[in-house]
């Protein structure tokens, strides 16, 4: 018998040994779905503004910068300012996205990330500019994927982080974000899909909380307002 | 070889003196409980989060053929690899011949606690295979060739002075006292390692049945780069850690941080679920998943400690456990520390070498207090001492407790019993605490409470009558 099926034949035998003495107390409802877990996490404001607000100040003590623009020049304007601030030499951002677009009156080195750049060039940029596909309000986090995020390495290598999203991409919790994850993508999901909250860190010296541990030191999240589809439109969740 | 009990006790008994050690341990967890506190208290409510985890790790453990062969299924329709490993021996030789076939010159990896259990790290090196610990905590035990402290913060034990001393020694880096500086040299150390790596392995922290994603969470960074940048991204994972559905990490991903490192969610939750697609621009060309049995079917079939199964290696027991706080991970002597490593080891690693761990509690009942998936580790610690006496008792303390039972089921010879010690006191006040003492096992540590002036039959009988 191979390995596979040993084990398999032991967690069999080992389940037909009688059922836990210590069950959890509430076995129901398991498959009920993100209705069913939402009063218990933490809260989120019913209100499109209340969740802007909610992101806002969970951005702040993460120490994510989150910036909100009107459109999508003012979103070039904020490129340009933050690249004058911290003195970008280059960008590198995924090839045939709207990022381009952004950055064409931006005066900075650009490197358009596909299959041929080197791990060792994408070091070397001074920041990573990637879309997304979601913000979530209860937590401060930017989801994105292989797919919006120009694969697993444009978002973690360079040691500055620009996402730029738009106000429909704000979603209100966790639930709600897997929710979209399985809408857009299921069964076919990208291959690496990540929740990122907050720039790089670690506390293993001492419990001293240090950025930039092994990815990006710094994580700016550009909000642009117009852009995108109608706040209103936006899944709101179920009264609790 | 001194046997594992007896090196436990000496080893708890030397950290149990070093005062210094023992403040540094507890004022780093001081800090953890206040933002463990806080963050718990965001939750609307804590107590039904907690319920509900646990039964959805119930619903897993009790389908968990049925939920194992749905993540291989889909796994390997998206083009990863997937071998079964019944024991250490079978994870680390597949490890090491893909290793070896992918010619892989350097391996860079981040946390995982299955792989210290199976010691991965020894067995590559003895191959010749350069192996990198990247995450920050990890990277300083092995510059110090030693284990990990605690299963969440594994250099807890070590103070800035002595990691620069060791940054110092082993790479050169200038001497600081500054925790930013210190973990900037080993970023800059690591990134080269990321790079130059052919093989990444990394651990899981969940795996989802529905989707054959697993999911890893992180505060680094290191675990990402680990499985972007390498050719080969090998994961290593227990059987028990899968978990139904995508969607039920919505709840899972912040209890764990909670409970963990008190954090609302730490920085990464990074789910994979293949090698990079055809579509994809970057990302290993193959995933290779290894599931790990090792002794977890043994503790499955135990109905009564099959919840220990729901564990998501947080850490929380550890840090709210006594023992735990003033012996300190390594007395343990083994991969898994704290109230869950003294329930689980003695079914990964026998009963009887194994069961002194659950004679070293107070039964104060903090850790399953604290444990974000119910288990019921204080009982389980009990049960433990239960059956290791039921296995193989010892014949000296059956007589002893036979006696005791003689004795205290005949009232007037109780009695008499209780008189007799109370005139042997004086005699034994003149040995107290040397070894001639025949309480010395009790007083070399501690006080013997003397005998109260009256019983408490003496003070009934007086009210009565």
């Amino acid at each position: 018998m191979n390995a596979r099926d040993s084990i398999l034949a032991r967690v069999r035998e080992a389940l037909r040994g009688g059922s836990s003495s210590h069950p959890a107390e509430s076995e129901t409802q398991l498959a009920d779905g993100p209705r069913e877990v939402r009063p218990f996490l933490p809260k989120v404001p019913d209100d499109f503004a209340g969740q802007v607000a909610l992101f806002a100040e969970r951005s702040e003590s993460l120490k994510t910068e989150f910036l909100s623009c009107a459109d999508e020049a003012a979103a070039s304007a904020q490129l340009q300012l933050l690249s004058d601030r911290e003195g970008w030499e280059s960008v590198a951002f995924p090839a045939d996205s709207e990022i381009r677009g952004l950055l064409t009156g931006v005066s900075v080195g650009k490197l358009e990330v596909s299959r041929s750049t080197v791990k060792t060039d994408l070091e070397k940029v001074s920041a990573g500019i990637t879309g997304c596909d979601a913000l979530i309000a209860q937590t401060g986090s930017v989801l994105l994927t292989a797919k919006s995020g120009g694969g697993r390495a444009l978002s973690v290598l360079p040691v500055h982080h620009v996402v730029v999203a738009t106000y429909s991409q704000l979603v209100p919790d966790l639930p709600a974000a897997f929710e979209l994850l399985e809408k857009k993508y299921a069964p076919n999901f990208p291959s690496f899909m990540t929740f990122i909250t907050g720039p790089s860190r670690t506390g293993d010296i001492e419990r001293v909380l240090v950025l930039g541990a092994h990815g990006p030191r710094k994580l700016t999240v550009i909000l642009v307002e117009s852009a995108g589809t109608n706040p209103s439109s936006i899944e709101q969740p179920p009264p609790s | 070889m001194a046997s594992s009990a007896s090196q436990f006790n000496a080893d708890a008994t030397r950290m149990v003196g070093d005062l210094g050690h023992r403040q540094m341990v507890q004022q780093s967890l001081s800090g953890y409980q206040k933002a463990r506190s806080s963050n718990a208290g965001r939750f609307q409510d804590w107590e039904s989060a907690r319920s509900r985890a646990a039964a959805t790790k119930d619903e897993a453990i009790r389908h968990l053929d049925r939920y194992l062969e749905q993540f291989e299924e889909k796994l390997i329709a998206r083009g990863a690899k997937v071998f079964w490993a019944n024991d250490a021996t079978e994870a680390r030789s597949y490890i090491l011949d893909l290793a070896r076939a992918k010619q892989a010159k350097a391996i860079v990896k981040s946390k995982t606690m299955v792989s210290e259990e199976i010691h991965l790290n020894e067995a590559l090196e003895k191959a010749g295979f350069h192996v990198v610990e990247s995450d920050l905590g990890e990277f300083i035990v092995q510059l110090r060739h030693e284990a990990p402290y605690h299963i969440v913060f594994p250099a807890m034990h070590l103070t800035r002075g002595q990691i620069s001393d060791l940054f110092q020694q082993k790479l050169g880096a200038e001497a600081t006292s500054d925790p930013e500086a210190l973990t900037m040299t080993a970023r800059r150390t690591l990134r080269q390692a990321y790079i130059a790596a052919d093989m990444g392995i990394t651990g899981a922290n969940f795996a989802v049945a529905e989707t054959g994603m697993i999911s890893i969470t992180e505060n680094e960074g290191n675990a990402r780069l680990t499985s972007a940048l390498p050719k080969t991204h090998v994961v290593l994972l227990g059987i028990e850690k899968i978990l139904p559905r995508l969607a039920d990490l919505s709840f899972f991903l912040p209890m764990l941080a909670t409970a963990g490192t008190g954090q609302q969610l730490t920085c990464y939750n990074s789910m994979v679920g293949g090698p990079r697609s055809a579509e994809e621009i970057d990302g290993p060309e193959e995933m290779h998943v290894v599931l790990l049995d090792n002794g977890r079917t043994r503790l499955l079939a135990d109905a009564e400690q099959r919840d220990a199964l729901r564990c998501i290696r947080c850490g929380a027991c550890l840090n709210v456990c006594p023992i735990f706080r003033n012996v300190g991970g390594h007395a343990y002597g083994t991969t898994y520390q704290g109230p869950i490593g003294s329930v689980i080891t003695p079914h990964l690693r026998g009963l009887q070498s194994w069961q002194h761990l659950s004679q070293a509690s107070s039964l104060c009942g903090a850790c399953t207090e604290t444990c974000p998936v119910k288990i019921d580790l204080h009982h389980h610690l009990l049960q433990n001492r239960r059956n290791a006496v039921a296995e193989k008792a010892s014949p000296f303390q059956q007589l002893g407790f036979r006696a005791f039972a003689f004795v205290v089921n005949r009232p007037g010879l109780f009695a008499f019993a209780v008189r007799a010690m109370k005139c042997f006191s004086p005699l034994q006040r003149l040995f107290n605490a040397t070894p001639a003492d025949p309480a010395w096992p009790w007083t070399k540590s501690r006080e013997l409470p003397s005998f109260a002036r009256k019983s408490f039959r003496d003070l009934w009988k007086q009210r009565t009558s």
